[in-house]
């Protein structure tokens, strides 16, 4: 015992000093204490961005990031979400509403100083449409002119396409019909201008991941300029003194931080690592609630959370058993009880008032009413009902909502329901197939109006899974809706199309998301709003508070 | 020796072999694509994309050009970072895991042997048990526990130590080294003192007690040789192991490391980067359990004589 006593000792000692040394290392100034000073935002964006190519990406992640680099022709108030001038100073639209010019600013200029003229436009949208590039969201540019069919292919002459440079600060854009939210899609990436000479010298312009988007390669025209990029770590963006708008940017700059666990994010923001998280786990939302409700911010978002019936399902096919169902959840027990994050209960497949558009519907909680249609349906008291799968991708929340509402089916229609979750492109496959009865999903719209909540549910359309068509459904999207002559005749047309959507349940809509996030003190000019989008010239940091 | 060493680098061949084979059709019988999402790709583009990946080519054919750009030492462009190669995240990715790996694998190192000599000096005392016992508590603790407990502990409480960063701030290395050092240190603890425990009970180590030679003599000189070869034995796999990252360490510490590309390429069905990190994870693997066989002949006498081709 006495031989190792002394090495045992020594290691104690050692031990004391290194605990000693690590303590002397904590408590240094934090980001946010450094950001609040340089005027650098500390933000969590969630996931690595794929890439930084208007044309290639589809996430959130890369929106954040991207409209730091870029801007379009016109963007949106961070607090009406209206549409407000950004490289086009001004624009008219023409009578009919099919033709937008645009007036350009005579000072937009791209990060190398390059002027940025009216024919940037049009090779980016040219090569936003480029087959090869792969743009999964060209389709945003569709209500542009022969866009589609020169996206498809159908045409090969881009000269055909409604996008024209009338000169070199006027650009001429002609639509298929009045579309009213079209000024909305300009401020997507998709219809973002890229930098031809440089994405032409790294390669093709229809090349996809070139190195024209690495650090020191980008040039882009929005208020900041790509810094660094290290892989999973950080992406930095730095003002950029080119921009036209450079002396109102109160910002100097932004670091992206990618961080996918909601927890981590969570004790980051806590350790004054961040400004800005991404989102807040669902455990801790009652605590800041309670304690510190000034850091958190939750607003309604444009998204829906749903479930898809199968109609080719047998039993699903009679709509009074899907209204059976419908009648039978308690939405407001769903989002008091479950999911706990200020969701709104779904009273339509739209979010309410989304540009002035708000859906009449009655999708209530009616029990009572269930049962008698469930009876009427051949299934009294929920005899003779298969035992019927709900299918949702794994995750702790889908499987919490999905146990309520087994629940409720059970209580209220005495049926039996199985749960089955699978892993994420597992589910995604088995949806694309069809093979599932019930599924959970979710939809968050392009842009606000009801066309993006309603143009999905047509004939055969390619987020349409649940094998439903309706005839009057598929004319009022497709031609009355698009011709109607003003807005109000074309809401009216939307509700008489969800109306149809909401009466015949191929999808039963549960809840409206909220987007959530802890917000520092020293932030202004971030606004809650429906696309949870920030606009960074708005954005400034005070250093007087933590 | 060297024959030895070179019959075993051949034998690698066909493992590696077997791994790609095998990993490549799997990946492709998985349900799935890597181009799904909640937003279908409308047809038109999707054809763009599986064209530009080759995956309109017949499996077969798929299967020799990746295998052809494999033996060039091309792992082919990632599905889902279009701008990077898989070689280049990878390298990306291995200098935080393999510090990571390094670090961890010193803690688990001198944690677990100490604790493991000191617990098989004294057998079923004391000595013995409350060392074991925190080894088995150790294995049992999954590090998604450990980490974010010692990050409230020693990160929010007592606020000695970042809580997440890699080389952002001194001392943001120490939590997640210990996390990931915890499971192993505790491993080796068993492992150690298994081995010390046969070791001590043999004849050479009774002549020397015999002799009068110092405790610590008998110990450190005569009986660790021999008492650590299970040790060793474990490090080959092991090294490997962590220096191709942990997934959930890399998540909950913020790491910029190979463990995150690893799982996050399954879960997007990236075939490329799922089989270039396969195929680099097995290659590690047979790399370092190779070396720990040099080892473990090089320090252990009877098997050096076998090598040589002695029987």
């Amino acid at each position: 015992m006495g031989l190792k006593q002394p090495g045992l000792a020594k290691l104690a000692i050692v031990g004391v000093l290194f605990t000693l040394l690590l303590s002397a290392c904590g408590g240094g100034e934090s980001n946010v204490e450094a950001g609040n000073r340089d005027k650098i935002l500390h933000f969590g964006n969630g996931t690595e961005p794929q890439e930084l190519d208007p044309h290639i990406v589809t996430g959130i992640p890369e929106h954040n990031i991207i409209h730091a680099l870029l801007e379009g022709l016109v963007g949106k108030d961070p607090q009406t979400l209206e549409p407000i001038p950004a490289v086009a100073k001004s624009w008219q639209i023409s009578e009919d509403g099919k033709t937008y010019t645009f007036q350009l600013r005579e000072n937009a200029r791209w990060s190398n100083g390059d002027p940025l003229a009216a024919e940037d436009f049009v090779w980016s949208w040219w090569r936003a449409l480029q087959p090869a590039l792969g743009n999964q969201y060209a389709y945003m540019l569709f209500p542009v002119v022969n866009a589609e069919a020169y996206a498809n292919g159908d045409i090969t002459d881009f000269s055909q396409v409604g996008i024209k440079a009338i000169d070199k600060h006027t650009l001429q854009v002609t639509l298929n019909n009045p579309t009213p939210y079209f000024l909305q899609l300009l401020d997507h990436y998709s219809a973002f201008p890229v930098h031809r000479a440089t994405i032409e010298k790294f390669g093709a312009a229809d090349e996809r991941g070139s190195r024209w988007t690495r650090p020191g390669n980008y040039v882009g025209n929005g208020p900041f300029v790509l810094d660094t990029w290290k892989l999973n770590k950080i992406i930095t963006v730095r003002k950029n003194p080119h921009y036209w708008g450079a002396d109102k940017v109160r910002l100097n700059g932004i670091d992206f931080h990618p961080i996918e666990n909601v927890s981590t994010e969570e004790r980051m923001f806590r350790a004054g690592q961040l400004h800005i998280t991404g989102t807040i786990p669902i455990d801790k939302i009652a605590l800041y609630q309670e304690k510190h409700p000034q850091l958190l911010q939750v607003v309604p978002y444009l998204g829906t959370y749903y479930y898809r019936l199968n109609v080719r399902t047998p039993h699903l096919k009679d709509q009074r058993v899907r209204r059976a169902l419908n009648l039978a959840i308690d939405r407001q027990s769903l989002v008091d009880n479950i999911t706990k994050g200020g969701e709104l209960p779904a009273s339509s497949f739209t979010p309410p008032d989304t540009m002035g558009y708000t859906a009449t519907s009655d999708l209530r909680f009616d029990p009572e009413e269930a049962r008698r249609l469930m009876a009427e349906a051949g299934y009294p008291n929920g005899e003779g009902f298969p035992v019927t799968e709900v299918l949702y991708n794994t995750s702790e929340g889908h499987q919490k909502i999905a146990v309520a509402i087994q629940q409720m089916w059970n209580k209220h229609l005495n049926v039996n329901i199985r749960l089955n979750n699978q892993d994420w492109k597992v589910f995604l496959s088995s949806v694309n197939m069809g093979q599932y009865s019930i599924s959970r999903a979710g939809w968050i719209g392009d842009y606000v109006d009801p066309n993006t909540f309603l143009d999905m549910w047509v004939t055969d359309g390619g987020n349409n899974q649940t094998g439903w068509s309706n005839a009057r459904y598929d004319d009022i999207i497709l031609r009355l809706a698009p011709a109607a002559p003003s807005q109000e005749a074309r809401h009216e047309l939307m509700r008489e199309a969800e109306a149809i959507l909401l009466t015949e349940l191929p999808v039963i809509p549960l809840y409206i998301y909220t987007s959530k996030s802890l917000i520092q003190p020293s932030v202004h000019g971030v606004y809650g709003n429906l696309m949870d989008h920030i606009h960074y010239p708005a954005v400034w940091l005070d250093e007087g508070t933590e | 020796m060297l024959k030895f060493f070179f019959t075993r680098l051949l034998q690698a061949i066909p493992v590696l072999l077997v791994v790609i084979t095998v990993t490549f059709f799997l990946v492709r019988l998985a349900p799935g694509g890597p181009f799904d999402a909640e937003k279908a790709v409308p047809p038109e583009v999707l054809k763009a994309l599986e064209a530009n990946y080759r995956l309109d080519l017949p499996v077969w054919q798929q299967y020799t050009s990746y295998v052809g750009d494999l033996v060039t030492g091309d792992f082919g462009p990632s599905f889902r970072y279009p701008g990077r190669s898989v070689n280049e995240l990878i390298m990306a990715g291995l200098p935080a895991s393999a510090e990571l790996g390094l670090y961890a694998l010193l803690v688990a190192l001198v944690i677990g042997t100490l604790a493991g000599i000191i617990a098989s000096l004294r057998p079923n005392t004391a000595q013995d048990y409350i060392p074991m016992s925190t080894a088995m508590i150790g294995i049992c603790m999954p590090s998604f526990l450990l980490g974010p407990l010692l990050v409230l502990v020693f990160g929010i409480w007592l606020d000695w130590l970042p809580i997440s960063g890699w080389g952002d701030m001194p001392g943001d290395k120490i939590l997640p080294s210990i996390t990931m050092g915890a499971g192993y240190a505790a491993y080796i603890a068993r492992l150690s003192r298994g081995g010390m425990l046969e070791v001590l009970s043999q004849d050479y180590i009774r002549t020397a007690r015999a002799k009068g030679l110092p405790e610590r003599v008998i110990i450190f000189k005569h009986a660790l040789r021999g008492g650590l070869i299970p040790v060793i034995a474990f490090l080959g796999p092991a090294f490997a192991g962590l220096l191709s990252g942990s997934f959930v360490v890399e998540t909950i510490f913020q790491i910029p490391g190979l463990g995150r590309f690893f799982v996050q390429a399954a879960f997007n069905r990236d075939y490329t980067m799922i089989m270039g990190t396969t195929v680099f994870f097995a290659f590690l693997i047979v790399l370092f359990n190779l070396l720990s066989d040099v080892i473990a002949v090089w320090i252990n006498p009877r098997l050096r004589h076998q090598a040589q081709g002695g029987h």
